[in-house]
């Protein structure tokens, strides 16, 4: 799975300047789409309160409730600070030593972002068939998911100014003295940032825990959900499951405390003088060799394996094919659609102040950690108590793909429109253009390039999602997912590896744009 | 109320319970070229906002060629007061050509020859060749910015010009000549032009009427002579060139200090006051004998500028020592006796 890129270093873009209030249509837009934002939040509080206080209680604190938890908790303990290690590790290895190769490495460990980490699973089960259980997810989430640690690193790494460090150097601290007492409490902003996208992440994760038969609380709802559909039990758990992201939120909040982004003085910063690695060059290389191996070498291997062993009866053409279509019909749907309502959203956070920038920030915040399937539960609920013919349209998937991931396209469209100066769009209107004309002219052609990176992560972000999708898709739907899911379920992983390939090549694109991102803003 | 082109009258304007603007009037002759000229963050920017349109008044009215378009009620739309605009950096737009951005404000109908042609004819106007009409933004200088700016908000024969510090990103050699050529423009082209700037010099040199603010006050607003000369109070005198300010006594017009009996440009009343000179107005000139004569003064250190040269005098009795700026052909060496003369008025200040 896709995600955004490096939370923090694009978040809070704040303008000195003029704030503009923003026009009724703008308004109405912005406000409609957050009180949207807050359907998943308002249904697991309206199910506790429905279901009664005894009830819940009773549903909440049980033994499966408590296994839950233990595994979750565990989960997030074990793979984010795994995630830290081999992230940071990574980063400091390319960015900041002699090693030979730094410019092919660089790109590659972001490479694992586009196997979805359902497929990786189902890669690992094909070489290890037996695994299962918390140390199979870790191991799988660790490898998909250490680029997210790694790209906010490296492109930190990539902006601090070498003067600080070689000031310690003279201060007398040797290259890990420098390291722990120097960088690494620099990197502080961006091991945070990092690792709540690895945490939301693990919560959210549910194919990939499925396939190795490891219980969490997303896995949980969803299997309740095949069992009683709109359930007490699975909106109690849902419950949890949101509890446990505004844990992680509050936990990272209160570690970053007040510290920022220090800014770099004007004037191009020097390179640092990479760190000779002598005798341990070969160690690093093979390290990061493995490393390479076991996050890209297992799945590819198995993909092309199992597609050996299919031959040319896995390629059902007709049926790939028209998945596809689907997928990218959707995709491009969800995308577009996004993109589009990101540009009223956007334009409030970064042009005006007041409640519904600040509402609009903090409801992007929260919606950015909350897993699929609560919003695809709370979906499913609101549709069916309120307007039913909407239940399973392709209208109200879509909906659900807006509310996922207007996050992503967010981040893209705040950073872009941040860029585009008043004085150009006041240039503008001294010149003649109506306020929509200057929007045409000047605003929406300068930020096109920051939409156009928000869409295609939108877009790749449909087309590896599985949990709305399961629940909300229109009956007949069947998406690259969705096969690849029904396959990899009914043990017919020959069968599932076309899909499985496919979705990688969707994605490669994408990952590439996030790559490119991640290095331009350590230019900026 | 015809005859001016730009009238301002009472307009206040605060940003969250900090009052940038107090009660501005301002009136603009047809043809003529106005500078507000103060410090930074003294409220001149968002004068000129007010006057384009990008912020509203809280209080007080703009009109421009007798059409009133700002008032706390009622605002017309930027886009509709024709009037050009040229930012401090320029503000051309990066995703278009040299001529797309002088063409960007040209009516819509306009055919593609004909925009060409008016394209070219502004970039001559603003001593740009033609051929820098397919260039980018980005290939062109700051001064060569700086003028396309200025092509294209003349490109629609706006009545009011407003330039917001326009020179001031530029280096110190390029200001002085896009300044001139700008203002020679300007002139040519008959168009009133209100421009905002830190930068005394250029406001005394360019302007017809110069209006000093401090605070979003205006301390005064005059002809640079006026201004320059009979500054209405300390802070106008200090800010717009050095000042010499003596103690003196005023007795029928003419003030008594330490450099002699020297005449008071305006009416005030006798007694103690302060009088204030402008360093040009000083000359030293060395004499061999003039010890205990009123005006003679010892020179206590020089400074060499290349140019000009300054020489701090102690002048005799208790009065401070004076900074006198002069050319530094033959200058007096230390300890040297010299006299000191005034050329010309003082201001006298309560």
């Amino acid at each position: 799975m896709v995600a955004p890129p490096i939370p923090h270093a694009t978040a809070p873009v704040t303008r000195s300047g003029p704030t503009t209030r923003p026009g009724p249509l703008v308004a109405a837009t912005v406000a409609i789409l957050v009180a949207a934002t807050f359907i998943p939040l308002g249904y697991v509080a309206w199910s506790a309160v429905s279901i009664g206080w005894t009830r819940a209680f009773e549903l909440i604190v049980r033994p499966r409730v408590g296994e839950l938890l233990l595994n979750t908790v565990a989960l997030v303990v074990i793979t984010v600070p795994l995630c830290v290690v081999i992230g940071v590790g990574v980063a400091w290895l390319v960015e900041r030593t002699d090693l030979p190769g730094r410019a092919f490495w660089r790109p590659l460990f972001v490479a694992p972002l586009a196997v979805p980490a359902f497929v990786n699973s189902y890669a690992w089960i094909g070489v290890i068939p037996s695994l299962h259980g918390l140390w199979a997810g870790v191991l799988v989430t660790t490898l998909s998911y250490f680029p997210f640690m790694y790209l906010p690193v490296a492109a930190t790494l990539r902006r601090l100014d070498p003067a600080v460090e070689e000031s310690a150097r003279a201060l007398g601290s040797d290259s890990t003295g420098v390291f722990f007492r120097v960088v690494l409490p620099q990197l502080r902003l961006a091991i945070l940032g990092g690792g709540l996208l690895i945490g939301v992440h693990l919560l959210a994760e549910f194919g990939a825990f499925a396939m190795v038969r490891f219980d969490t609380f997303t896995v949980a709802i969803f299997q309740q959900f095949q069992v009683t559909f709109d359930g007490a039990a699975g909106s109690m758990l849902a419950g949890v499951l949101v509890l446990l992201c505004l844990v992680l939120l509050v936990g990272e909040a209160s570690a970053r405390g007040q510290a920022r982004f220090a800014r770099i003085g004007a004037g191009v910063p020097r390179a640092a003088t990479p760190i000779p690695l002598g005798r341990n060059v070969i160690t690093a290389q093979a390290a990061l060799a493995a490393l390479a191996v076991l996050a890209l070498g297992v799945p590819l291997w198995t993909i092309l394996r199992w597609l050996w062993i299919g031959g040319s009866d896995v390629w059902v053409l007709d049926d790939i094919g028209t998945a596809l279509g689907q997928t990218i019909g959707l995709a491009t749907m969800a995308a577009v659609l996004t993109t589009v309502l990101a540009f009223p959203v956007a334009w409030v956070a970064v042009r005006s102040s007041g409640f519904l920038a600040r509402m609009v920030e903090g409801a992007n915040y929260v919606t950015s950690a909350l897993p699929g399937i609560v919003t695809a539960l709370a979906l499913v609920t609101v549709t069916i108590r309120v307007a039913p013919p909407l239940y399973q349209s392709v209208a109200l998937i879509v909906f659900a793909y807006v509310l996922l991931f207007m996050p992503r396209a967010l981040v893209n469209v705040r950073a872009g429109l941040a860029q585009v100066p008043i004085s150009l769009e006041e240039a503008s209107r001294s010149l003649g253009s109506s306020p929509s004309a200057t929007f045409l002219r000047v605003t929406l052609r300068l930020t096109a390039p920051a939409a156009a990176a928000g869409a295609s992560l939108v877009f790749v972000a449909v087309t590896t999602e599985l949990t709305a999708t399961l629940l909300l898709a229109p009956t007949g739907t069947r998406t690259l997912s969705m096969l690849f899911w029904s396959f990899s379920s009914e043990l017919d992983y020959a069968a599932a590896a076309p899909y499985a390939l496919v979705l990688v090549v969707l994605a490669i694109p994408v990952t590439l744009v996030l790559f490119r991102q991640s290095t331009k803003a350590a230019a900026l | 109320m015809t005859t001016t082109l730009l009238d301002v009258k009472g307009l206040a304007k605060s940003f969250s319970r900090n009052t940038v603007l107090h009660h501005i009037d301002l009136d603009l002759q047809p043809g003529s070229t106005t500078a507000v000229v103060g410090s930074s963050g003294c409220g001149k920017t968002t004068l000129l906002r007010l006057i384009a349109g990008f912020e509203n008044p809280d209080a007080g009215t703009v009109t421009i060629a007798g059409r009133q378009v700002a008032s706390p009620e009622r605002a017309v739309a930027p886009h509709r007061r024709s009037l050009g605009y040229v930012a401090q950096d320029g503000a051309l737009f990066p995703h278009l050509t040299v001529g797309q951005n002088i063409a960007y404000g040209l009516p819509s109908p306009a055919r593609g020859a004909q925009v060409r042609a008016r394209v070219t004819e502004l970039l001559e106007t603003v001593s740009l060749d033609g051929s820098y009409a397919s260039r980018r933004p980005h290939q062109l200088s700051g001064g060569q910015q700086q003028r396309v700016a200025l092509a294209r908000a003349l490109a629609r024969k706006p009545v009011l010009m407003l330039l917001d510090e326009p020179f001031s990103a530029l280096d110190t050699g390029l200001r002085a000549s896009t300044r001139k050529a700008v203002a020679g423009l300007l002139a040519d082209s008959g168009v009133t032009t209100l421009l905002v700037t830190h930068d005394q010099e250029e406001a005394l040199s360019i302007a017809d009427q110069v209006a000093v603010m401090r605070d979003g006050r205006f301390t005064q607003v005059g002809s640079p002579q006026q201004v320059y000369r009979q500054p209405a109070d300390r802070f106008t005198a200090e800010f717009l060139g050095d000042c010499i300010s003596l103690s003196c006594t005023v007795a029928a017009g003419i003030a008594d200090s330490a450099l002699g009996r020297i005449r008071v440009q305006q009416r005030v009343a006798d007694g103690p006051a302060t009088l204030i000179l402008r360093p040009e107005q000083l000359v030293a000139t060395v004499v061999s004998d003039g010890e205990g004569l009123n005006g003679v003064g010892t020179v206590i250190a020089t400074e060499f500028l290349g140019h000009d040269i300054l020489l701090t005098i102690d002048p005799a009795g208790d009065a401070a020592p004076l900074v006198v700026r002069q050319h530094s052909l033959n200058p007096p060496a230390i300890d040297a006796k010299v006299r000191i003369e005034v050329v010309g008025t003082g201001v006298v200040l309560e």
